[in-house]
């Protein structure tokens, strides 16, 4: 290697560390922020370094908001669509790749063009639909619209074609049913992509903004992304509390991606179509 | 006889398997979607009956003044963001993707972070970044521009800073993508370039680049639909505003339905944009195909 190549790579790696010093810097400076006292904050000595660990505005949050029925609403819905989508994907998945039945061709062609569907478009009809269920702030109507995710399907499908013919055949020969065979063959050596899919399936739940807005209408029933803008309305500018309750209703999904980040790579880089 | 029994209960238990997944669909997805379509052609309010009107939406969506800058701010975004986010994705993934071991993937985990955010969280920490009198980065504007910027109630900076901002936000995504078609390029090439005795440059524009443009375009079509759909920033950020410079189609539709209670001509927005994204899905799908995969 020459010196210039070395020269070359000692700047890049340099330039590297300085971009991500400065792509975390909003977080790093929402986390001081929410350390520091509303005083403190707006004050000209507050520089970057950290100074201050004072936990009054988290205190504050925690006593002063419905934080804890916003957690409890986003941890419940995002669980039970997650469960819900990839039970039902799975089980929809397997019938397709696995089974002959007419109308099978039809059905995934429809799961491909839903994948194309913007769901945001559909969001005016879907409000008309809840509420003449009399859904409409009620968990069920946070759920119902966010149970279609097609590429669950479509993901599914290509692990269960891959799936060796001579399995099946043995699990056949035994008595074993359909079901058997989804649930003891085909789920147990797909319990990798099922974990990663579920992983990104609850992300995407928890982060959803536009339908649990629309879909509620009184601030117990919020989930976290739409509960935390209340605090806005609640508070007026009082950033060190405004940044506590980011941080606390960022804190589950990114500690999610923390323990799990090379599912959550993988799954991203899976359902995207780039690694097969 | 034993043979069509057999082929009955198979039907029976694939009915069964297919069914929770067909019947929320009918529900949640196509019922709602014939209904969009069904009162465009309506004028009826959000909640309750109303009248056939024909194309009458549509005709007078062409001289909605607010609809047309709707649709040119969704243009103007997507001009700030597609190309702008690609390009630095593909920078940052190259200069990732030469790191190894647990040092990569600490890089990688810190330009992903923002991207599992939640919405409300990332405009919670900009609107605080960017605060007039306080925010961080007043003194960064003010060194360039010469003063502090109230960027979300300036019509110049409203739409490049909601971008600035999605870019921040969702980077990451791309990223990721650009990792793992780098990956994809076998290591061969690069050896037998190297040998060769091709420079950095020469490497990239050679091999790099042609191997990777399927994930190059999948990355183009992919951003192109997300931020044609843009809502949820705009409405926490700035609104619309000011004076709709940061106005776009979605929050048309929430303004004419939710606040206005014009359900059908709510409608008859949301089924244009259904279009245009439907269109652009369209050609994502061509080209995923044409990269070989699916």
């Amino acid at each position: 290697m020459t010196s210039l190549r070395k020269l070359e790579n000692g700047v890049l790696t340099v330039g590297t560390f300085a971009a991500a010093a400065l792509w975390i810097f909003p977080l790093y400076w929402a986390f001081i922020t929410s350390m520091r006292s509303e005083d403190r904050v707006v004050s000209k000595e507050a520089g970057v370094i950290p100074d201050e660990f004072n936990p009054a505005a988290y205190i504050d949050i925690l006593w002063n908001t419905n934080l804890v029925s916003w957690y409890i609403n986003s941890i419940g819905t995002a669980v039970i669509i997650t469960f819900t989508v990839i039970v039902s994907g799975m089980m929809c998945a397997y019938a397709i790749s696995q089974m002959r039945f007419p109308g099978r061709r039809i059905l995934y062609g429809v799961v491909l063009a839903s994948f194309m569907v913007p769901s945001q478009a559909l969001v005016v009809t879907q409000f008309i639909l809840m509420n003449d269920m009399g859904l409409i702030n009620t968990w069920a109507g946070i759920i119902l619209p966010q149970l279609i995710v097609p590429v669950v399907i479509i993901v599914y499908k290509q692990f269960f074609d891959a799936v060796p013919k001579e399995l099946r055949e043995a699990v056949v020969l035994d008595g074993g049913g359909d079901y058997t065979l989804l649930f003891k063959v085909y789920l147990p050596l797909n319990w990798g992509i099922t974990t990663a899919l579920a992983i990104i399936t609850f992300i995407m739940a928890w982060n959803q903004f536009l339908w649990p807005f629309l879909a509620v209408t009184t601030e117990d029933k919020m989930t976290i992304p739409v509960g935390i803008t209340q605090v806005n309305d609640a508070f007026g500018v009082f950033y060190a509390r405004l940044m506590s309750v980011a941080l606390l209703g960022a804190m589950p999904v990114a500690i999610a991606y923390l323990i799990f980040q090379k599912k959550v790579t993988e799954a991203v880089m899976i359902s995207s179509g780039v690694k097969g | 006889m034993a043979m069509l029994t057999n082929r009955r209960k198979e039907m029976a238990v694939a009915a069964s398997l297919v069914a929770p997944f067909v019947l929320t669909f009918a529900l949640v997805f196509l019922y709602p979607a014939i209904r969009l379509v069904e009162l465009s052609f309506t004028n009826s309010p959000l909640i309750g009956e109303g009248e056939w009107v024909g194309f009458d939406n549509f005709s007078r969506l062409l001289s909605d003044k607010l609809f047309l800058t709707s649709l040119r701010n969704n243009g103007y975004f997507v001009l700030l963001t597609v190309i702008p986010t690609t390009v630095l994705a593909l920078c940052i993934a190259l200069m990732i993707n030469r790191l190894r071991g647990s040092v990569q993937a600490l890089a990688l985990a810190i330009f992903f972070l923002p991207y599992i955010l939640p919405v409300s969280v990332v405009t919670q920490i900009w609107t605080w970044m960017l605060d007039f009198q306080f925010g961080v980065l007043q003194p960064v504007i003010a060194f360039f521009f010469g003063k502090s910027v109230a960027v979300f109630k300036n019509p110049y900076w409203a739409m490049p800073t909601v971008a600035l901002v999605t870019i921040w936000w969702t980077n990451g995504f791309n990223v990721l993508l650009f990792i793992a078609g780098l990956r994809n390029i076998p290591k061969d090439y690069y050896e037998a370039a190297q040998l060769d005795g091709a420079t950095r440059m020469q490497l990239f524009r050679r091999v790099t680049w042609p191997l990777l443009w399927p994930v190059t375009a999948l990355v183009l079509t992919l951003q192109m639909i997300l931020q044609l759909k843009i809502f949820d920033q705009i409405y926490l950020l700035t609104k619309g505003g000011p004076f709709n410079s940061s106005y776009v189609m979605l929050l048309m539709v929430y303004r004419e339905a939710f606040q206005l209670n014009h359900g059908g001509y709510a409608s008859a927005i949301a089924l244009v944009l259904f279009i245009v994204i439907a269109a652009f899905s369209v050609l994502q799908y061509q080209l995923l195909r044409a990269g070989g995969r699916r």
